[in-house]
Order: C-alpha cells, then structure tokens, then sequence
C-alpha cells in the first residue's frame, strides 16, 4: 500500500485526490457513482460539518456532502 | 445510465412483445424485443444502464461485451436531461465508438420544472448525432423519437454494418472530454442562473461558518415567517371579509326559505368548511412562494449539512430538519417532503417528528389566547416560550423512538451550488404545491366542520355549543381526564375543534362562549388564569395533528396503524406535558 493511500474521511480541507476504490453495497454504490464517485476521478474535500458533522467534497464541477461513514468507505490517493 | 426511465421508454416504445433471452458475450439476460422501425424489422434490446464504458461494474462489463460480441446498427443512448452535465461524458465516450448513434434525453417533464432548457438542435449538432427531448413517464416526444430513430437506422444501414473501432482505443483522456462537456453545456443548455464558482464559494463560507452557519441560518428563516405573515396575513383579512360579505348579500337572503336546520348546516357547516379553506389559501401561497425560493436558491441543502452532526444523534438526518422547518409553516407539506428519504424506518421517524412543530395555524391560537391573558410585554416571551417546547417534545419523541425506527441510509446529497430562482420558477413550484394542499386538505377540512356543527347543534333544539348538545356532553364526558391539566369543558369542545384544524378553534371559542371580539378577549380572561392558559396551549401545541395532517401520514405511511400512532402518542404526551406543568406550577406556586 503507497503511504498516499488513506481514506476520502481522513483528508484534510483543501486537499486533493484521486478515488481508488469505492468499498459500498450495490445500492451505495450506484447512488455515488451517479454522482460522481468513479475510480480514478479527482475529489477534493471542502470541509468538515461541525460536531463531526458530513463532510463537502468537490467531485469536477459537482460538489457532494457526505457522513463521515460513507467518505470511509471510499479509499484515495492522495495528491 | 441507470435510472434515467430506459426500461420504461423500452417498454413503451415495444409493447409487450418483449422477451428476455441469453445473449452471445454476456452472462445477464437481456430483454429484447421486434418493432417496426421506418421500413426495417428492428430487433431492439434494452441494455443495463451503467455510468461509464470502460467502468469496472458488471453492468458495464455487460455493455462493453455486448458491443464487442454483437454488429449493431444503432445505438440509443438514453440520459436523464437534469442530470445532463455528469451524463453527457458518457455521450462523448460512446461516440468515440464510432458507431451510429441517437441521443434521447429523458425527463423533459422535471428538466423544465426545474427551469433547464436545452437546444437540441445546437446539441445535435455539436455531437454530431440527432437528439431529442422525451418524457418516457408521459409519452411526450415519443413520435419524434421513433422518426428520428427510424430515419437514423435507415442512414446506417445504407452504409453497412458499422465497425466501431476496437474498445481500448476507446480510453481517450478525460479532461477533454470533461473540457468538451463543459463546452457543449455553456452553448446548449440554459439552466438556471448559477451563480459564478468563486461567489457560489465565498458564501459557503459564510453560510456553512463553523460558528456562524446555524445562527445565520436562523435569521434567515425568522426573516422568512415575518415575510410570510406581512405578506399572507392581510390577504388573508381580505379574503375573509370578502367571504363574510358573499354571506351576509347573497347567501344569506338565497337561503332564507331553508328550514332553520338544513340553513345551519349549509352555512355554518358546509360553506364555513369551505372558507377556513380558502382564507388559510393566501399564507400557504405566500409560504410556498417563500419556500420554493429558499430551497431553489440552494439554502436548504444547507440546512441539512449545518445541522445533520446534530440530528445523526437523533437517529434523523439534516434532511429531517430542513422539513421539520418546513413544518413550522404547515405540516401537511413537510409531511409529503419525507418522500426524498429512501429507507422507511427514518422516513416514518421524520413523519412521528414533524407534526410536533408550531405551525402557523397553532401560532394563530397562540398569539389570540397569549394577548387575551398575558402583559403585552411578555407575550412575545411566551410565544417564544412555545418554539423551545415545540423543539423540546421533538427531541424527546426522536429519543424515545429512534430505536424503534433504527436506519442505516447514508447521508449522500447533492450540494448544489447558489442559484438565482426565476420568478416564473418560483410562481410555478409554488403553485404545483398549493394546489395539491386545496385537493387534499377540502375534502377532509369541510367534512371535519360539518360534523362538528352536527356536534354542537345535535339534538334539535338544544342551545348551539351549550352543554346540553352532543359536544357539551362530550365535554362532560372528558372531564375526569381534562381537569387535572385545567382544562374545562368548554374548551374541550374547542378541542373538538382544533382536531379538524387549529385554526378553526378561535372560531370555536366564538360558538362556544356566543360572543365575539373584544368582549371574547375578557370573557377568555375571567374564565382562567394564566396556568390554565398555557396547560391548554401546551396541549393544543402538542395533542394531535390536524385532520389534513393526519390524512398525509396516513397516504404517505400507507399504515394505518403508523397514522393511528402519530394521533395517540402526541396525545399521551401532550397530557403528560400540561399535567407536570400545570400541577407541577400548583404546587411550586402553592396555590
């Protein structure tokens, strides 16, 4: 494993990185595929919610807000 | 793409002459089926809907097989046209094929609700393929789609079978084909008016502030009630006057040769039904207006980020907020909003939750009893008073309940970015919603009403309201329970009232006590005190919802016994909260 590889919820604000896998069930799966969640695309993280609240990633020109809990299903490489 | 209407439009567009069969080069049945098409039998078959070509799922291991395995004349491409600017890459890789193609953009129908247009002639020329705008939910544009599908088969069988170029070539880079689709978006789409990236920014930063998010937020919506009711409260007055008016010059004088009962009902029961209808019409108009303005603009997917840390403890999410605050204007609407959520567990949570909050007909009552018993100085502070308990039983129906209603949907939405809503936009949303809340909520308010009159005018000759009707003995009836919390038997009857709607309980005091007025105002004062007072409001905010909100749940649960839930748990809370309260007060106060 690259020491780049971590998880989309362990980005920092502001940092890049490449989607290298995405571990969903099927329904999971499609529902972040349709919205931009493919290997090899680019995301950047916006933000994090307050009180461990979701987390604002940017995926091209659509921007995405998700629970901590799906971010750590989707594995990156970071930038 | 999946979910884009594919199998639907497959469906409409064969008949029911489809069959599912094995195919050469694939592991899936796929179904298929024989139509005519301009002069040619056409043999169609109705792959799955998948994202990218050379994605790794297996429906899209499916479609690059079948593509490979199988001489194929033409390709249609379905996409959902509101989804246009994440679809059209995979346009753009499937024309990199080289084969025939046909561009069908569905959802034409949601495409112009949410106020996009697009130019299919300077798309079609762009692509370099016919496209064409259908709603394969509604049959539009299915003609043209079968003209332009026949002319384009017709094209390319008179070229001979296509040989499409061998699918690795087919991995061409994807910043040009995200730079193309940004390109053919700005020349062939109109969407709404999207503010520039950079602003968009700049007030996510503002408005998803660490500390000042929520508060911000807060203020907005204040500011939006406020708007709510100096807009819809004065054409609210108008319009009641103008019905009061229709009544006395004409309805009136038409029904003076009716019998005294059947006059009764057909005015005070049938056409007063109609008109708590029509005159509420004005402040749910004013309100959707408002509301369709915040959530197009973008604020309320905000709303949902800012609070839903929050609302995860709840066993909710920030979806459940944003309709909870819809709630605060009317419930009936919030209600109908669950439909967003997926897993049924959080949406019936949502739907025990939302009926909680102080919409504006509870604030009606609220604000008629509060200045009849409390020092203007304080009645602002008490009205406040009822927006904290209304949060508080909230809260405390989520806790008890989040485990019985465990959900595990993700929280993955769309943030989009800042719009500028267009009027006519606006005008539209709000309307499609208005009328759906006159279809539902007629029938149910005037039934309500008529039943009530019967109530409290049953058996003939009894005086109206008085305790000698069906409704005073129903009172009677009620007192053992309703007088530890301090509420006597005529405002029981009120009670009855405030069932079919809270708003029709000011009205209710009026029949009750055969006065109007200022007069109503100090007989109100004489006849309890200010802990009476808010042990009724306390248990007006809380008991049950209303008829029309009770009906949605039930439409939206289709259960019976969830509707029948949400009427009995506010109601053993709702007693709950007035007898601490108020005995709780007694003792403290010692009185």
């Amino acid at each position: 494993m690259s020491p780049d590889t971590r998880l989309l919820s362990d980005l920092a604000p502001g940092q890049q990185a490449v989607i290298s896998a995405v571990h969903a069930d099927e329904a999971l799966h499609h529902r972040l595929a349709a919205l931009g969640f493919r290997i090899g695309r680019s995301v950047m993280l916006m933000r994090r919610g307050r009180w461990a609240g979701p987390l604002q990633v940017r995926l091209g020109a659509t921007d995405v807000m998700l629970r901590q809990a799906e971010a750590g299903l989707i594995t990156v490489q970071a930038l | 793409m999946p979910n884009t209407g594919k199998s639907t439009l497959f469906n409409r567009l064969t008949g029911s002459s489809a069959r599912v069969a094995n195919w050469a080069g694939v592991t899936v049945d796929l179904a298929s089926a024989r139509i005519l098409l301009g002069g040619h039998m056409a043999e169609m078959v109705d792959l799955p809907g998948i994202y990218d070509l050379h994605g790794f799922s297996d429906d899209e291991k499916v479609v690059r097989h079948f593509l490979e395995a199988h001489a194929i004349d033409l390709l249609a491409i379905v996409v959902n046209a509101t989804q246009i600017e994440r679809q059209l890459p995979l346009v753009l890789q499937a024309r990199s094929l080289g084969l025939p193609l046909v561009l069908l953009l569905n959802m034409a129908d949601e495409a112009k609700r949410h106020g996009m247009r697009v130019d299919t002639a300077r798309l079609a020329a762009r692509l370099g393929m016919p496209v064409v705008m259908i709603s394969a939910k509604y049959g539009t544009g299915q003609p043209e789609a079968l003209r332009v599908l026949a002319q384009a088969l017709d094209a390319a069988l008179e070229i001979g079978p296509a040989r499409h170029a061998a699918l690795k070539s087919v991995l061409s880079d994807d910043g040009r084909i995200e730079r193309e689709t940004a390109e053919m978006m700005a020349e062939a789409v109109t969407q709404p008016v999207l503010l520039p990236e950079q602003v968009s920014d700049r007030i996510d930063r503002l408005a998803l502030h660490p500390w000042l998010g929520l508060p911000l937020f807060f203020v907005a919506m204040l500011a939006m009630f406020q708007a709510v009711f100096w807009l819809g409260g004065p054409l609210q007055q108008g319009l009641t006057a103008l019905f009061d008016q229709l009544r006395q010059a004409a309805l009136e004088p038409l029904a003076a040769v009716l019998p005294d009962f059947v006059r009764g009902l057909l005015l005070d029961g049938v056409y007063a039904g109609f008109v708590t209808v029509a005159a509420f019409v004005p402040l749910i108009v004013v309100f959707f207006l408002c509301m369709a303005l915040v959530e197009d603009s973008g604020y309320l997917a905000r709303a949902a980020f800012l609070t839903d840390a929050l609302m995860a403890r709840l066993g909710l999410d920030g979806r459940s907020f944003v309709m909870v605050l819809m709630g605060f204007g009317c419930n009936v609407p919030a209600v109908m909003g669950t439909r967003m959520m997926r897993e049924r567990p959080l949406r019936l949570l949502s739907m025990l939750v939302i009926p909680l909050s102080l919409c504006s007909a509870r604030l009606q009552v609220f604000l008629f009893i509060v200045s009849a018993i409390f020092r203007p100085a304080a009645a602002p502070w008490v009205i406040f008073g009822f927006y904290v308990a209304s949060f508080a039983t909230m809260i405390l129906t989520a806790l008890v309940f989040r485990r019985y209603f465990r959900n595990t949907e993700p929280f993955v939405v769309e943030l989009p970015p800042w719009r500028v809503p267009t009027l006519g936009q606006v005008w539209m949303r709000g309307w499609l919603e208005v009328r759906h809340f006159l279809v539902r909520a007629t029938r149910f308010i005037v039934l309500g009403v008529i039943s009530i009159w019967l109530l409290t005018n049953l058996p003939l000759g009894a005086a109206p309201g008085s305790a000698a009707t069906l409704a005073g003995q129903l009172g009677t009836l009620f007192v053992p329970i309703l007088a530890p919390i301090g509420i006597d038997e005529k405002l029981t009857v009120a009670l009855l009232f405030g069932f079919v709607a809270k708003e029709v309980m000011i009205g209710a005091f009026a029949v009750i006590y055969g006065l109007s007025g200022d007069a109503l105002t100090h007989e109100f004062a004489r006849n309890m005190n200010w802990l009476q007072a808010v042990s009724f409001m306390l248990f007006t905010l809380i008991y049950t919802p209303c008829m029309s909100t009770i009906a949605t749940i039930k439409i939206e649960s289709r259960s019976v016994a969830f509707a029948t839930l949400s009427v009995l748990w506010p109601l053993v809370l709702a007693w709950c909260a007035s007898f601490v309260f108020y005995q709780g007060m007694r003792v403290l106060i010692g009185s």
